[in-house]
């Protein structure tokens, strides 16, 4: 057991929290560096970086989809060897980009021409849970447990997680379950459930709403009927659907669900103990005061 | 459909096109519809993921790059991941988009369009993602001024919305936006190599 953390060199990281870490999903960015902290990790933010592009970038041109990402994985290498991200979507595009350096020959010689692209393809591009289930270890999660939050909790994984398997490179497609070792790990109890994997609709929240409220009922709905406590979300854009929409589904849908969203690392900074504050608890439009009184979280 | 299927329509030089941006050979896919039941979004579509294959397959590449789908297509990736014929259809429907953007066909997803300019231009400008402005820019945009709104004051409060923008990656994205544009201006020559038919 001791093997896991205490004889391995000690973890840094280039931090790259994106965009919405440091705006909507402030309490994402909050828990993370408190767990991070409380688990020994050591992050240095990207000094001075951009956005990924997101989606629009992509769904307008290749080349500055590649291009973002490859700038700002340069910047990364300056801190660190490996790179730590928590935003699925920003993840999926740094990992993306680096696919398309490597197998697309127009990108990589066009790119090469602004940036040294070598060095955006030696750095490691690793997600938060992805660090916590191999580098830490769910071994030393359960040590550093302190209270049981006796939670029942639907694991949410999203679609750009684990999706597609050959560029993330992480759990099993249809069916992950590191981010169920993990609660389990720390004491809550999580369920089996057929929509951890299925789209929120993402950034069509503000373009096409009526497409994500029906997305995110059906999120919803799956969840109740597992009859869970909560919701653990390991991204921005997932949290934003399942949280933000929900006040939204009650009135056009007529569908009540009140269904406190969390995000993964809240969950574990909770069962380690940390104060709520510096986890942005209570941060999220749907309330979850109510659930953590009536469990007597503190 | 009711269409004529002319034999020199079946391949036209722009399927290499598309075929060279995806990375993905077009004939790959036998139609099994695979995509199309995983499609979170196929019930909005005009016509569902595996028919845009197919219109490529008989060279309606036109009619393809007008359709709803290739917007409300939301990169979920579920299609690719379950492709038995490892179509990457995610990347099939970048190059669509990334193809009507270039030839300025007008989009039937106006919103999504208008709303991935706007972002794109935050991101120019600040460097990052500002969302109190993406959003007014985009209800500005789409007549619609007041859609979630009440949610501002809500996220303000919770310390989710900024005020302000953030500067801070602002040297690094505007260095990327002036290169590429620059790349791209300097080099049509290197992918524009005589297209062969068959």
């Amino acid at each position: 057991m001791e093997t896991t953390a205490g004889s391995k060199k000690a973890l840094k990281f280039a931090y790259y929290p994106g965009c919405s870490l440091h705006a909507t999903a402030v309490d994402y960015n909050e828990s993370t560096l408190a767990v991070a902290e409380a688990l020994g990790i050591d992050l240095v933010e990207v000094p001075d970086w951009s956005c990924c592009g997101s989606t629009p970038a992509h769904c307008t041109d290749e080349l500055l989809a590649a291009a973002l990402p490859a700038k700002n994985m340069i910047a990364a290498g300056t801190v660190a060897d490996e790179m730590l991200v928590c935003c699925s979507a920003c993840f999926s595009r740094l990992k993306f980009a680096q696919k398309h350096i490597e197998e697309k020959e127009n990108i990589r010689t066009k790119l090469s021409k602004i940036m040294p692209v070598e060095q955006a393809q030696s750095i490691k591009v690793r997600h938060l849970l992805d660090v916590l289930v191999q580098d830490i270890g769910v071994e030393k999660i359960a040590e550093l447990k302190q209270q049981d939050l006796g939670l029942k909790v639907a694991c949410y994984y999203g679609c750009l997680l684990t999706r597609p398997p050959k560029v993330t490179e992480l759990d099993d497609a249809e069916d992950p379950c590191f981010m169920d070792d993990l609660l389990t790990a720390a004491g809550m109890e999580t369920v089996p459930w057929p929509y951890k994997t299925e789209c929120c609709g993402a950034s069509f929240s503000l373009t096409r709403t009526e497409i994500v409220l029906r997305l995110v009922a059906d999120i919803l709905q799956m969840a109740k009927e597992a009859e869970v406590d909560c919701i653990s979300v390991a991204c921005p854009l997932c949290h934003a659907n399942l949280d933000m929409r929900q006040s939204d589904i009650k009135k056009k849908l007529g569908l009540k669900y009140d269904i406190p969203i969390f995000y993964f690392t809240q969950l574990l900074g909770m069962a380690f103990g940390l104060e709520q504050g510096k986890l942005g608890i209570g941060r999220s439009l749907v309330d979850c005061k109510e659930l953590l009184a009536a469990k007597g979280i503190k | 459909m009711k269409h004529v299927i002319k034999r020199e329509q079946l391949r036209p030089d722009i399927i290499q096109t598309i075929e060279e941006l995806s990375g993905q050979d077009i004939k790959s896919c036998y139609q099994c519809g695979k995509c199309s039941a995983g499609c979170p979004i196929a019930a909005d579509m005009d016509v569902p993921p595996n028919q845009v294959i197919r219109q490529l397959q008989l060279g309606f590449v036109d009619e393809a790059l007008r359709l709803k789908t290739i917007w409300l297509c939301a990169s979920c990736e579920t299609c690719t991941t379950r492709c038995p014929r490892e179509v990457d259809l995610a990347a099939v429907m970048d190059a669509l988009r990334n193809i009507a953007i270039q030839k300025g066909i007008r989009s039937p997803e106006r919103a999504v369009t208008l709303f991935n300019k706007i972002f794109l231009s935050t991101v120019k400008r600040y460097g990052r993602v500002f969302e109190m402005e993406l959003i007014g820019m985009f209800n500005t945009g789409t007549l619609n001024f007041f859609k979630d709104m009440t949610k501002a004051p809500k996220l303000f409060f919770k310390g989710r919305l900024k005020l302000f923008p953030n500067f801070t990656g602002r040297k690094m994205a505007n260095t990327v936006f002036k290169d590429v544009k620059r790349i791209k201006s300097s080099g049509p020559e290197e992918n524009s190599e005589p297209s062969k038919g068959i």
